[in-house]
């Protein structure tokens, strides 16, 4: 374009139009992108998570659950616990690999339908959900109903310093119990769920995997 | 502009002609008058600064197709329905403590129900109003849809309204969790995991709604911002575009109405 004098690219009335949009621009920014990033901020930010002890090895028999409350979020009450199922591991049924996290089976109550809590059933030794029917077998893999995998777990270790039983992260299996970082209920796992279903940014992992 | 005649005024109610010889103390003015020039000289100042009158004319004394009928008023009713959940809702405001702790959200909503003077009315208002409105807005749409309103040149009124119709939606699923009663809290729960199935943006959609993994200190404050602040602020704007192409467009005549030949066009000439 040309300008008002020779040389010029570009006309004065042209250069101001741009540099008063752009001044615009630059001071709307200003306050939009970081309130975005404000609001958006939880989705990258990466929560903490500690070992806590539950109790001593012989608390936890092999054939059937103890209930556990477990605080996964601090300082808002109630709201921020879950339950968690814990037996010791029984070489006979758990065919999973063995390793230094799964030495005792420590299932999630969330039903891995829609979210609701799971409630043990030691008679049928099922897990049965009160919502929408979900049922899963004393392994925590779907019997019947909803749930599109099995139970979520969480780590377990033995702390040799104080002998005591600790719970660790939650992690997500698939239906051949294959560890993934935790998904949400109703996010399959299996076959191409695991890549419509991207890991988050936010959920906790274990240093050493 | 023609006007009506006046109705007959009882004998009461007529002016009296001044006696002759009788003295006027205000040169005529009676109280009665002065008051109503004082309004009018009030209106007229806003007006000639503001040119309203105008405005407000071409907003409310518009034309309207024969034939027009009671269906004709649930865009309105939908509109007042949203009005009266505004006003309770910012009344509540002042009651309600967005805090997830045990002496927080629950809390409030007891002493709103169960103390403060009509406190349990209010709520009611705006819990049974929700219902109200969505029930209106889905019968609009339903007006609109059968009598074939959302045909040319009205697309943008429908689809700015199906906006308003995922957005009072949206408004029912945030205010549900706000009692924070079991009930709330874990359809929220599964709301949000239902919206975690959509693929890919799923996970983090769960994350921004929850504020997080879990749900955690925030997620409470952030639905009552989300259904308090956000989605109302562009409920209103929204509702203002719909009303102004209303307005610029006029409403349809029902589609029974036949076109009726107009012999006055078809003589005109060019």
């Amino acid at each position: 374009m040309p300008g008002a004098f020779e040389g010029e690219t570009v006309s004065r009335r042209r250069f101001m139009e741009l540099a008063t949009n752009g001044a615009g621009a630059v001071a709307a920014a200003a306050f939009i992108l970081p309130v975005v990033g404000f609001a958006f901020g939880p989705l990258f930010s990466r929560e903490p998570f500690s070992w806590q002890p539950i109790g001593t090895p012989s608390d936890f028999p092999e054939a059937t659950y103890s209930t556990k409350v477990l605080t996964i979020v601090q300082g808002v009450g109630e709201v921020g616990q879950t339950i968690a199922y814990v037996r010791q591991r029984d070489p006979a049924i758990d065919t999973e690999p063995e390793d230094q996290y799964n030495h005792w089976i420590a299932l999630s109550s969330r039903c891995q339908h829609l979210g609701c809590p799971v409630r043990y059933v030691q008679a049928a030794a099922r897990f049965i959900c009160p919502c929408h029917g979900g049922v899963y077998d004393f392994r925590g893999l779907v019997a019947g109903g909803p749930p599109v995998k099995p139970l979520d777990r969480f780590y377990t270790r033995l702390n040799k310093a104080t002998g005591l039983v600790e719970i660790g992260p939650r992690y997500s299996v698939n239906s051949e119990l294959r560890r993934f970082s935790p998904r949400d209920p109703g996010q399959p796992l299996d076959g191409i769920g695991q890549y419509l279903y991207p890991a988050r940014f936010s959920t906790s992992v274990l240093p050493t995997t | 502009m023609p006007r009506l005649p006046t109705p007959p005024l009882p004998k009461a109610l007529l002016p009296k002609p001044t006696r002759p010889g009788e003295e006027n103390p205000n040169g005529g003015l009676t109280p009665g008058k002065a008051a109503a020039e004082a309004g009018i000289t009030v209106v007229d100042w806003l007006d000639e600064r503001t040119s309203a009158s105008g405005g407000i004319r071409w907003l409310l004394f518009r034309k309207v197709p024969r034939g027009v009928n009671w269906f004709y008023t649930l865009g309105s009713a939908t509109m007042f329905a949203f009005l009266s959940q505004a006003v309770t809702g910012v009344i509540l405001a002042m009651y309600y403590r967005p805090d997830p702790s045990g002496n927080g959200a629950y809390a409030s909503i007891r002493y709103i129900t169960d103390d403060a003077f009509l406190g349990q009315f209010v709520r009611a208002m705006h819990k049974w109003g929700a219902s109200v409105m969505i029930i209106l807005i889905f019968l609009h749409l339903a007006r609109v849809f059968f009598f074939g309103a959302y045909k040319y040149p009205r697309e943008l009124s429908w689809i700015i309204g199906v906006v308003l119709l995922i957005l009072t939606l949206a408004m029912g699923f945030t205010g549900y969790l706000l009692p924070f009663d079991q009930r709330s809290y874990w359809a929220t729960i599964v709301g949000v995991n239902i919206n975690g199935t959509g693929p890919f943006i799923g996970p983090y959609l769960s994350d921004f709604l929850r504020g997080g993994p879990e749900f955690g200190a925030t997620t409470l404050s952030r639905f009552y911002a989300i259904h308090m602040l956000l989605i109302p602020g562009a409920m209103a704007a929204l509702i203002g575009a719909h009303l102004y192409l209303v307005t610029k467009l006029g409403i349809s005549a029902p589609p029974w109405l036949k076109v009726e030949p107009e012999p006055e066009l078809d003589r005109a000439e060019v």
